[in-house]
């Protein structure tokens, strides 16, 4: 017992610096670009970028979950076109948009339901199923959509990705956003659910052992992560104002770049909440940033994936020097 | 799953179980083929095989690389832009040189692509990345590298085929000994790496890396020096890959190859290679990977629209290791019982 108490607390002063060190980062980065451009430091511009990463940030949030236990989720991009196709379809023949919307994410919420049953029902490792569903559930938006793309929703739809919060300049997504990563966090930092999400994460043979339900906790959370994805591709349909099934391509891998980033290890039970919320918003910022100074979407390219190795090298080199031993063997 | 690997009775069985999802795959293939080919014989046609084997070659070159990564237990997520790098820098070496002797390229290609791999295996080795992190974040790297020098050296064009050498084009087109270059070299690559992974030392010892890294430690076997030089090996293929794809398309695109990896990924799986590591032949994985390419080439005849190819796709795959799935563990069933007698 007295071991695993220890062990917690390591855990804790490692990865307390660790979203430190990323705040800081943040705070660093965000000095520098208001040197680079006047525009850059001004209340309003900086509540109007969130606009362009709450979509990813809603499913990093979802992502970061399913991470700690030890699984991935490959899907998702795809199963956000998926959905927003649905949703275009049902709205081009006539339907009424919000009934679109629900039946575009009961259909996402069902691709997220077949990867966790397939994944639980015959224990087979989430990368290779959600893999095959990544070409799987794309191929079916290209299949209903064809090279064709739907626009022209109505404005009480567009409001979800484009509007303010009355007649405030807060953007309506970013409120979504905030109250879903405070529902988040205390599900992961303060029930039993999220102990059980870490449990499984450390090892879930043994979480199998003691009685957990852990079959049934990742068939939640898979079916969870279809449903925060359509919800998602709702938000990203609004903005945009169009669809085609080519929807939100390379999504899936900028989301699990934020989720590493943020300190969550892809081995499973490691990783905070707090430090993915800051990795979306530093992620968020830098391509804000480098867009405002007119730097190439493809230096961002080489910036994030630098950054993503970075994080996991410096964090290995750290625990090579200090005094502590290795966390994990 | 370890102790089915460990235990000696089992032995016999996981081999069979092996040699068994390679006829499985070559029996679904002839199958596939016979079905299509009764829809519309020019599927079976001499030319139209000959257009699937082109278009298959890059792709199961590609795929021995992945599939010794996968081996190892793990995963090279950067190899469609590391075809992309390769491609893009030999296309701006060759292009207005008259003729650029071929091989060369293809020299300089796989130079470039071991050292693509070689970081792949420092940061993964000597960093203690995890491999579908740390090639998540090259395939980033070199994506953007590709983008930047071609607009550094090219100013953002393309390199099309106007501007390769004509002995380099004609390379993709040409045969020897009336077998064209392409699946020349891909038969060369098969039968080295037949060689190389069921008949050496280096071989065997990857195969054991993936199995069971600690056992292999105990043995004497450098794990880590073992799961560098697969990752220098794919690199090197991916380097090669990268030059012949720009020969057999005749252009260099910034975005060339994008998406390539989880083709490759599927190849490799549906050829039987377990994900877990350890296990997995390579003439399977050379029938995955002309398993996808007939898929890709019966769409177009039996006039399933294009839109269809990636939706069937990802089902097959998806198929494939349920069956799997169900297969394993029915014979792991079948152990328990022979245990218990």
């Amino acid at each position: 017992m007295m071991d695993m108490v220890k062990k917690n607390n390591r855990f804790k002063s490692v990865f307390s610096r660790w979203e430190t060190m990323l705040f800081l980062i943040f705070i660093i980065f965000n000095i520098l670009m208001s040197f680079t451009t006047p525009y850059y430091l001004n209340a309003q511009s900086i509540l109007d970028m969130t606009f362009i990463f709450m979509e990813k940030g809603l499913v990093a949030l979802i992502m970061t979950l399913i991470i700690i236990t030890g699984n991935i989720d490959l899907s998702v991009a795809s199963t956000m076109s998926l959905s927003s196709v649905v949703m275009a379809v049902s709205f081009q023949s006539g339907i009424n948009i919000w009934v679109s919307v629900l039946l575009g994410m009961l259909a996402g919420t069902f691709c997220g339901f077949l990867n966790g049953f397939i994944i639980t029902r015959l224990s087979l490792p989430s990368m290779i199923i959600t893999l095959a569903t990544f070409s799987f559930y794309r191929g079916i938006s290209y299949v209903i959509l064809g090279d064709k793309a739907v626009s022209g929703f109505t404005e009480k739809f567009t409001y979800l990705g484009q509007g303010y919060i009355g007649s405030t300049k807060i953007p309506f997504p970013l409120v979504v956003f905030i109250v879903l990563a405070i529902v988040f966090s205390l599900v992961l930092h303060k029930t039993f659910m999220g102990r059980m999400i870490y449990a499984i994460g450390w090892n879930e043979n043994s979480c199998f052992a003691s009685g957990i339900p852990v079959k049934k906790i990742k068939l939640i959370l898979f079916t969870l992560s279809g449903f925060i994805s359509s919800f998602a591709a709702m938000f990203l349909t609004a903005r945009i104002g169009n669809t085609r099934p080519n929807l939100a391509t390379g999504f899936e891998l900028e989301i699990i770049t934020i989720v590493i980033l943020g300190g969550v290890m892809i081995s499973g039970g490691i990783g905070t909440m707090p430090g993915v919320i800051i990795s979306i918003f530093l992620i968020g910022t830098i391509r804000y940033g480098l867009g405002l100074n007119n730097i190439p979407g493809q230096i961002m390219l080489i910036i994030s994936g630098a950054l993503l190795i970075l994080s996991i090298l410096i964090n290995n080199i750290v625990k090579n020097f200090s005094k502590l031993k290795p966390l994990r063997q | 799953m370890v102790d089915k690997r460990n235990s000696n009775t089992s032995g016999s069985l996981v081999v069979k179980f092996a040699s068994i999802r390679e006829i499985s795959i070559l029996g679904f293939l002839i199958v596939f083929s016979l079905v299509i080919s009764l829809i519309n014989p020019v599927f079976i046609s001499l030319d139209n095989l000959y257009d699937i084997a082109l278009d298959t070659a890059i792709l199961a070159i590609v795929a021995v690389g992945q599939m010794m990564v996968i081996l190892t237990r793990g995963i090279d997520i950067s190899v469609g832009a590391g075809i992309g790098l390769s491609g893009m820098i030999v296309a701006l070496i060759i292009k207005d040189t008259a003729n650029f002797n071929p091989l060369l390229a293809i020299l300089i290609g796989m130079i470039i692509g071991a050292a693509m791999g070689a970081l792949n295996g420092v940061l993964i080795v000597k960093g203690n990345i995890p491999p579908i992190i740390a090639t998540l974040g090259t395939m980033n790297i070199f994506r953007g590298l590709t983008f930047i020098i071609n607009y550094q050296i090219n100013g953002g064009q393309w390199v099309g085929a106007d501007k390769l050498p004509e002995a380099f084009k004609n390379f993709a087109r040409g045969t020897f000994l009336k077998i064209p270059n392409l699946i020349l070299i891909t038969i060369i690559v098969y039968l080295i790496f037949y060689y190389f992974l069921n008949h050496t030392t280096t071989g065997r010892e990857i195969y054991a890396t993936g199995s069971s890294p600690e056992s292999a430690k105990i043995i004497g076997i450098n794990v880590k020096k073992t799961i560098f030089l697969t990752y220098v090996i794919t690199g090197i293929l991916v380097g090669m890959a990268g030059v012949l794809w720009v020969a057999r398309y005749t252009s260099a695109q910034t975005d060339s190859a994008s998406g390539f990896e989880f083709t490759t990924i599927t190849a490799v799986i549906l050829g039987g290679v377990a994900v877990a590591g350890g296990s997995g032949s390579i003439w399977g994985v050379l029938f995955g990977a002309i398993l996808i390419g007939a898929i890709n080439s019966s769409l177009n005849l039996i006039g399933v629209s294009p839109f269809w190819k990636l939706a069937i796709n990802g089902g097959i795959i998806l198929v494939a290791v349920i069956i799997d799935a169900v297969l394993a563990r029915n014979i792991n069933k079948a152990l328990k019982e022979r245990k218990q007698i």
